[in-house]
């Protein structure tokens, strides 16, 4: 929002220059954001909170100016302003007194109405305000009012028009003009629109009201919706020779849904939505006459006033034990008083030794209703900066989130195997939540793409998009982790569980592999896959180690977006912990992903609920260990895990340890099989092994693994 | 071997030259071969120190012992050799030793460092959790809450009533099929972390101090400096006597904590619908001073007014503890302030980051860096 620094001048003398005005309006809650032009066409970029529509104007903001600066503010007056024939000078000053609401009262209901205007709506509609002037002239405006409000991007029309644009900019009342000759029945009625009734707007759309929505209508129809828009048939042009003048205040509830019903979002709905002077309606409708008999016309008669009820605005208590309970103690009564006062609020000391005010609120400030809005207007003027800071005592103590711990080892130990932490966005397509999860979904009502329409219920779709992003920029070598929530929908509830996800490109895992340690040492892509498969395996182990998990049971029931034969679901306590593998080559089609990717998903509520791992200490051994290899071929139908099950099962004493050291297939060892190279440690814990009891071990072990098939190699 | 000095039991002329000739060619062999400091430092002591060097050894076992008829020439010996030793040290300097036994075992340290890689904490994660931490010090706890809020917690309890203006600001997205549920109880995306205040107070009875940490969603088309997702810190601090005093104190120190002690704040008025009085925190920028400009360039960062929005924050409105004032949150006798940041923004403040986005591609050349 725009404003003149030369256009606020007008109503206030202020000695300060542009620039430190700028500064201490925003100190003051008035934000001036930036600062364009110099002399007279200084531009002010304003941002004014929501609660201020007062302030959105030239008049407003001078009324700040003048609190500020402890000077006085000159009244808005429609001086000069008189009726053909008649001697009175119309409305003077904003009238609040009752004398003169009495005096408005009696114009429009003793002598006959200049405009007949009925209210049936007094609810919504408590007053309305009208001028008539005739045999105006419909022309450009002057220069004055056209170079002000080009200078604040306001578009110039005509006269009449500017003159409403003017006199909203200057004061903060919208109002609107009326082609008055082409007002049917010559009269005006503010009621809620027909079913389908029809009204086209002033910006050309034609559009069909509902009956919630208050119109201002003539005998035939809508001509205006009411605080938002007015009606393209009776409109100012360059044939209008007679104009009605509008100015009524609306309900903001009302001018809010309407508004929001037909998407107009206008300077006038802006203003009514937030509540308008209730007692400038009169005023607004004089100052636009005015401008427009400028160029010509007469006015005729005195203003409609209809005032179908008063805005109650009770009046605040104010004590100034809360001012200090709330600011702290180090304004008076005194400074309290002065500061309100000048912002136009009548204050009434009350009380024993004045700690208390009764405070009337100036019409022009709805939204100041209570005992704090009244402190925060003191704490504002007075100036949020002068208040010393202090740090309050506390008798609380400090609570950890129970996962925290566990979340934090899990972190940090993705990021020493490699993985950096990323943070993808929350939402996915239709087509990935089907895809990667079977839970049922949370879909928005306005998503920003139909690639957004869902919340994610699976992490995987993210981390493969971060990884095709890494891919397609050359880079090769990717470890990332996520961790966070997926949203669900379980028996009609909302859930969030916690989830991270693992991701890698396969170059990666390799590079990580130590010269030498490659356990399949004949050649083909199967090999390679099996080492970035048990590379990738072991820091899903790594991280599941954080956990309490026990014995870890592994089976091949994956996502169907996983590679069937190279990712295993791993329980702990018979509860699902994870899945990991390497992703499906359809998935890895469909994304476009140039490499093959694993990727591991991680429970971590059920994690969570399995706890911290207990570290169980072991002294390390008195006596040395001794280690055995044996060579077998087997079938390739027996995997390791059976033959680590065969082993275990003999529940021997002294074995530390059973690992596969290298494996070989192809040459002399025949289609479907494979050579495998087994390492024992053997160790006992009271003294050095005997040959007889290494030889007894070791033939138990031989003899469970020639049972599984297997034919050891000498 | 090192040197060792013998004792002399021939104090005649040849002896005594020879003895002498021993300790003064040991000594310049030693002089001609250190490898470095520590040796020199080692060499010079094991020769010249005062309470048992090969100088006072010599001292002692040779003069000290010699026959009275020897002592003279001894004497006159020892100081010469004395002399000399003490010139060999003074002009000893740490030599390069033998080139060709050297070179067979010698590396190229200017080889670059084979780096295993190490996984780095995201930034924005990073920056909350420091900004998280610094409360945490100040008696804070962490709280959370869920991300799918309902009408209630986000808006209506924070004091934004239905059809309010205020919620045009929030820019909200919604749950699809909500319609036939209470305005109340229909779901939406939190747009701020606030509602975890409303959620935390009805569990906690008062004094309470939090700090909340977490994914905050607006229907904002991404740019760079827009996302449709994004992080908040929010704050609340509830007891008998926290005034506005206590609230500028509070992010006062916080800021210096966290962006330097430099760092001024200075607080102006604002509005949002859960606290009265309403502020904005500004910070003096951190990169220019506070003087707007960089050398002669304009500061880009505070938009060269010298001064950086850094969060919003306020007392919390009465009207907020109504809602849970059955739980100890009288407002007559309770009061408090909040405060809420974008994680993201400090993060983008703290490391220069310029382009929100960046943060949400999982680009390991970006992320890497804070490794």
């Amino acid at each position: 929002m725009k404003l003149s620094a030369n256009w606020i001048r007008d109503f206030v003398d202020l000695t300060v220059d542009d620039r430190r005005l700028a500064d201490d309006l925003t100190a003051a809650g008035i934000a001036v954001e930036g600062i364009s032009g110099s002399g007279a066409d200084t531009v002010f970029e304003m941002e004014i909170g929501t609660n201020r529509p007062d302030a959105m104007n030239h008049y407003g903001v001078a009324r700040e100016a003048a609190a500020i600066y402890d000077v006085g503010l000159k009244p808005l007056s429609s001086f000069g302003l008189q009726a053909s024939g008649a001697s009175d000078p119309g409305a003077e000053a904003p009238s609040k007194s009752k004398k003169s609401d009495a005096a408005l009262k009696r114009r429009s209901s003793t002598e006959s109405p200049v405009f007949p205007i009925t209210v049936e709506e007094p609810q919504l509609c408590p007053r309305f305000s009208a001028r008539v002037i005739k045999n105006v002239k419909i022309k450009p405006s002057p220069g004055k009012i056209a170079h002000r409000l080009q200078l604040i991007d306001q578009r110039l029309i005509s006269n009449a028009v500017d003159a409403t644009n003017y006199i909203l900019w200057e004061m903060g009342k919208p109002t609107h003009v009326f082609d008055m000759d082409l007002l049917e029945g010559g009269l005006l009625i503010i009621r809620k629109a027909k079913v389908g009734e029809k009204l086209k707007t002033l910006d050309g759309v034609e559009r069909t009201l509902s009956p919630e929505d208050l119109v201002v209508a003539d005998a035939k129809r809508p001509v205006g919706l009411a605080g938002v828009m007015g009606g393209y048939d009776t409109m100012i042009t360059d044939k209008t020779k007679n104009i009605l003048i509008e100015s009524a205040w609306w309900d903001p509830l009302t001018v809010r849904k309407t508004a929001r019903r037909h998407e107009i979002h206008t300077d006038a709905s802006h203003r009514f939505e937030r509540g308008a002077d209730f007692e400038s309606t009169v005023l607004s409708c004089d100052l636009v006459a005015r401008l427009i008999l400028e160029s010509g016309g007469e006015l005729i008669g005195d203003a409609v006033d209809v005032v179908s009820r008063r805005l109650d605005q009770a009046p605040v208590i104010l004590r100034v034990s809360e001012v200090h309970r709330i600011l702290g103690d180090h304004l008076t009564g005194g400074h309290i008083f002065h500061i309100l006062k000048k912002l136009g609020f009548n204050l009434i000391p009350e009380g024993e030794e004045d700690a208390e005010f009764r405070v009337q609120v100036p019409s022009w400030r709805l939204d100041v209703e209570r005992e704090i809005d009244l402190i925060e207007e003191i704490a504002r003027l007075h100036g949020y900066d002068k208040f010393a800071n202090t740090l309050p005592a506390f008798r609380g103590a400090v609570v950890e989130l129970p996962n925290a711990a566990m979340d934090k080892a899990f972190r940090e130990r993705a990021r020493a195997l490699g993985y950096n932490e990323a943070v993808s966005l929350t939402f996915i397509s239709n087509s990935d939540a089907e895809r990667f999860s079977s839970a049922s979904v949370l879909e928005l009502e306005n998503p920003l793409s139909e690639e957004a329409r869902v919340m994610r219920s699976s992490m995987a779709p993210g981390m493969l998009d971060m990884l095709a992003w890494n891919l397609n920029r050359d880079v090769e070598d990717v470890r990332l982790f996520e961790m966070g929530k997926v949203y669900e929908l379980r028996d009609g509830e909302r859930i969030e569980p916690e989830r991270a996800c693992l991701g890698t490109t396969i170059s990666a895992l390799m590079k990580s592999l130590p010269a030498d340690a490659a356990l399949d040492v004949s050649k083909g892509d199967n090999a390679a896959a099996a080492e970035a498969f048990r590379l990738f395996k072991g820091d899903v182990e790594n991280l599941l180690a954080v956990f309490e998990c026990g014995n870890l049971n592994l089976d091949r029931q994956t996502g169907e977006y996983f590679h069937p034969g190279r990712s295993a679901r791993i329980l702990a306590n018979g509860a699902v912990v994870a899945e990991f593998g390497q992703i499906a080559e359809s998935v890895k089609s469909d994304r476009k992903l140039r490499q093959d990717i694993f990727l591991a998903e991680f429970d971590l509520d059920v994690l969570h609920k399995l706890g911290p791992r207990r570290v169980e200490v072991e002294a390390p051994a008195k006596y040395p260990a001794v280690e055995r290899d044996f060579s077998f071929v087997f079938s390739d139908d027996v995997e390791f895990g059976a033959m680590q099950r065969a082993v275990s099962e003999l529940r021997l004493q002294v074995l530390r340890s059973f690992v596969p050291v290298e494996i070989f297939r192809g040459g002399s060892i025949g289609a479907g099989k494979y050579s495998i190279l087994l390492r024992i440690k053997l160790q006992s814990d009271e003294g050095t092994l005997r040959d007889d009891q290494i030889a007894a071990a070791s033939e138990q072990i031989v003899k469970a693994l020639q049972k599984l098939g297997g034919v050891q190699r000498v | 071997m090192p040197y060792t000095v013998p004792k002399l039991t021939d104090y005649s002329p040849a002896a005594l030259e020879h003895a002498a000739a021993e300790c003064l060619r040991a000594c310049s062999e030693e002089a001609s071969a250190v490898p470095n400091d520590a040796e020199l430092k080692a060499f010079r002591d094991r020769w010249m120190a005062r309470k048992s060097g090969i100088l006072t050894q010599i001292n002692d076992l040779w003069l000290k012992g010699a026959p009275r008829e020897a002592k003279r020439d001894a004497g006159i010996r020892m100081n010469e050799l004395k002399a000399r030793i003490q010139e060999l040290v003074e002009n000893a300097r740490v030599t390069v030793g033998d080139l060709a036994k050297d070179s067979a075992g010698r590396v190229d340290i200017s080889m670059p460092g084979t780096r295993r890689p190490i996984g780095a904490e995201h930034p924005v994660l990073r920056a909350s959790r420091e900004m998280c931490a610094v409360f945490q010090r100040m008696g804070y706890s962490i709280a959370e809450g869920p991300v799918v809020e309902t009408d209630y917690y986000n808006f209506e309890a924070l004091n934004f009533p239905p059809n309010h203006p205020a919620r045009d600001t929030q820019d909200t997205l919604f749950i699809a099929g909500q319609d036939s549920k209470p305005q109340r109880e229909r779901l939406l995306l939190r747009t701020h972390t606030s509602p975890v205040q409303i959620r935390t107070m009805e569990k906690l009875c008062p004094p309470i101090r939090i700090v909340i940490p977490g994914v905050v969603h607006r229907n904002d088309p991404p740019d760079a400096s827009h996302s449709p997702m994004f992080h908040q810190i929010e704050g609340l601090a509830v007891d008998t006597n926290i005034t506005f005093g206590d609230l500028k104190g509070t992010l006062d120190h916080a800021m210096k904590e966290f962006f330097g002690s430099n760092v001024k704040t200075s607080f102006r008025p604002s509005f949002f619908p859960f606290t009265e009085p309403s502020a904005e925190l500004y910070i003096s920028c951190f990169i220019c001073g506070g003087s707007g400009r960089r050398g002669s360039d304009p500061c880009r960062p505070c938009k060269q007014t010298g001064w950086i929005e850094a969060l919003g924050c306020g007392m919390v409105d009465p009207n907020v503890f109504e809602f849970v004032k059955d739980n100890g949150y009288d407002p007559k006798k309770v009061s408090g302030f909040a405060f809420g940041m974008g994680a993201d923004r400090i993060a983008m403040l703290k490391y220069g980051v310029d382009d929100l986005q960046l943060f949400f591609h999982g680009d390991v050349r970006f992320l890497e860096q804070w490794a």
